[in-house]
């Protein structure tokens, strides 16, 4: 039997005892609000000894994510924190940790964007990151990100796959919040991720070059081969669920359905409002409306055979969605997704309700969710959805 | 039991955060579901500050502030005022660091219609500590006022977030308060 110990962990804690416990080689991490508390605990675990791993003290998070390019390329098991500005400014280089096809993972609590200046929680970071060919799951525990750390080291480094992965939990309300935490033992979760380099890696007995020049002869063929690799992270990311479950008792799937099973309406939620949607779900329930939830776990690559299975019954469904989409038809950046697994076949569609939430921390009450739960009902019965993204808790 | 909320009151660097935590993690320790949150803002030393714990016997899936707290926790008397009964449930328990007595608190409060536990916790913070920081003393008031946690689990949990050289102080902190709690 695999030993586990409870403790009572905030997800920031969570995210850095899960690359602990998968035996990271090299961390390098820059400070910012509210992903401070992992890059501490982090440097802490190397500091006394609990970790075994080269902790680079870097000057950005352009370098942060440039020093772990160059040790990933080299066959480390490779890490950091990061959120909002910091992850912004990244991301010229994660697109390279793409590119390159090293298997990097990153803990993201995600927050707000300047301007105007907030440290408080939204998705306006990693909504950008939509294209760069990262795999981004969102997760609405503690828990859940302490074990897909683990899962996304297995999803990262399986050699169909070879790509970096992000994993998404909310900033304050999530990052600061203590719950708690079955940790598993460090020799357990390296049977589920041995210590082995499957990736292309520079060595000097064997020089080869990296990241080199992809004339119009060959630059497409590149991208063409990391969307491959993409579309099969789907089934990766699934057996690594499916296995991590097996060994640790504890699965999620690529989405989570929630009283869908007589469902007429449906609301599509991730990350902690996941969470509350679900205690909404119930108090909706029990006046009488048919309304189930589906948790969306993974957003890189999209499971959209797995959502258009989920929604096959499904009248109406509301798409709730944390951070604008500027200048879009609809604010947010799931639902769009949502709406695009339709684009071939219309006919097998549900009407698709935006909704746009929890921009900036504005709190969203139990009641809030009900009251979307209601007015997909009266979607489904005929009243208009309007032409664009209805946004909860704004003073207008 | 179902959910039960709580919200601490109290100033920076009095350590609401702080209890807060430790309560959670005695629940999780004692085998219940917990969350411990701050209010999340800029934290400045003599600022009120609020802090925030959920226990259940099941898991927890809200992520909202709390609103409607069963129990409030009170560690500086300069903030008893209606503002901080605000949602407090009918019915529900405030847990006061004070000289005052419970009719006074309740006066100052502006309701009849909760429970109060009281308890000179900067007193005992000063006879224990040396030092008038109260969360481990109203720690005890709120073990024995609520009994959502056992004072063993507690102790535990405060030996792990106190600074080493302070446990047996915080310790006898938590103890003292405990009996001294007066109920009404």
């Amino acid at each position: 039997m695999v030993k586990m110990v409870r403790k009572a962990l905030t997800t920031n804690y969570a995210v850095a005892h899960a690359a602990k416990d998968s035996d990271v080689d090299v961390i390098a991490a820059y400070p910012i609000t509210p992903s401070t508390p992992a890059a501490e605990k982090l440097a802490e675990y190397v500091a006394n000894g609990e970790l075994d791993a080269e902790y680079v003290h870097v000057e950005s998070e352009h370098s942060a994510a440039s020093a772990l390019v160059g040790a990933s390329a080299v066959g480390a098991r490779a890490f950091t924190v990061t959120a909002s500005q910091g992850l912004i400014y990244m991301s010229e280089v994660l697109y390279i940790a793409s590119g390159l096809r090293l298997p990097i993972v990153l803990g993201v609590a995600s927050r707000a964007l300047s301007a105007p200046l907030s440290i408080w929680g939204d998705m306006h970071d990693i909504a950008p990151l939509r294209d760069a060919g990262l795999i981004i799951y969102f997760v609405s525990s503690a828990q859940e990100a302490y074990d897909s750390v683990i899962q996304a080291f297995k999803v990262a480094e399986d050699p169909r796959v070879h790509l970096p992965a992000i994993v998404d939990y909310d900033g304050f309300i999530m990052s600061h919040v203590t719950e708690p935490v079955d940790v598993i033992d460090r020799e357990d979760v390296l049977k589920y991720i041995p210590k082995k380099v499957t990736w292309n890696t520079l060595n000097p007995k064997q020089p080869i070059s990296i990241g080199t020049v992809g004339d119009p002869d060959y630059y497409y063929e590149f991208k063409y081969q990391q969307q491959v690799a993409m579309e099969n992270a789907v089934k990766v990311a699934e057996e690594a669920d499916k296995e991590f479950e097996k060994m640790f008792g504890r699965g999620y799937g690529l989405i989570e359905e929630y009283r869908m099973d007589d469902a007429e309406v449906a609301m599509i939620a991730y990350g902690a409002h996941a969470g509350t949607a679900r205690v909404a779900v119930d108090k909706a329930r029990e006046e009488g409306i048919k309304v189930g939830l589906i948790k969306l776990r993974l957003w890189r690559p999209f499971p959209t055979e797995h959502l258009m299975k989920a929604l096959e019954n499904v009248s109406v469904v509301g798409v709730l969605d944390r951070a604008m989409a500027l200048g879009a038809p609809r604010q947010g950046p799931v639902v769009k997704d949502v709406i695009s697994m339709y684009a071939s076949d219309p006919s097998k569609a549900p009407k698709v309700a935006s909704y746009a939430l929890a921009i900036g921390q504005r709190d969203v009450k139990i009641e809030d969710l009900v009251a979307v739960a209601k007015q997909l009902d009266e979607f489904a019965k005929g009243k208009e959805i309007p032409n664009k993204t209805i946004c909860i808790g704004l003073r207008e | 039991m179902s959910l039960v909320e709580i919200r601490w009151h109290g100033r920076g660097g009095q350590g609401a955060v702080t209890a807060s935590e430790i309560t959670a993690i005695a629940a999780i320790d004692q085998g219940k579901y917990a969350q411990a949150f701050p209010s999340f803002g800029v934290e400045r030393r003599g600022a009120p500050v609020e802090a925030f714990t959920r226990i259940d016997d099941k898991p927890i899936y809200i992520r909202t502030k709390v609103y409607e707290p069963d129990i409030i926790v009170v560690l500086d008397p300069t903030l008893l005022g209606p503002e901080i009964a605000r949602g407090l449930k009918e019915n529900g328990l405030a847990v006061v660091n004070t000289d005052k007595s419970p009719e006074e608190v309740k006066k100052l409060l502006g309701r009849d219609d909760i429970k109060v536990a009281i308890v000179d916790a900067t007193k005992i913070a000063l006879e224990t500590l040396k030092r008038p920081i109260v969360n481990t003393a109203i720690l005890g008031a709120f073990v024995k006022a609520s009994g959502l946690v056992d004072l063993d689990h507690v102790l535990k949990a405060v030996k792990s977030k106190v600074p080493p050289r302070t446990v047996e102080a915080n310790l006898e902190a938590v103890r003292r308060a405990y009996e001294e709690v007066v109920i009404a």
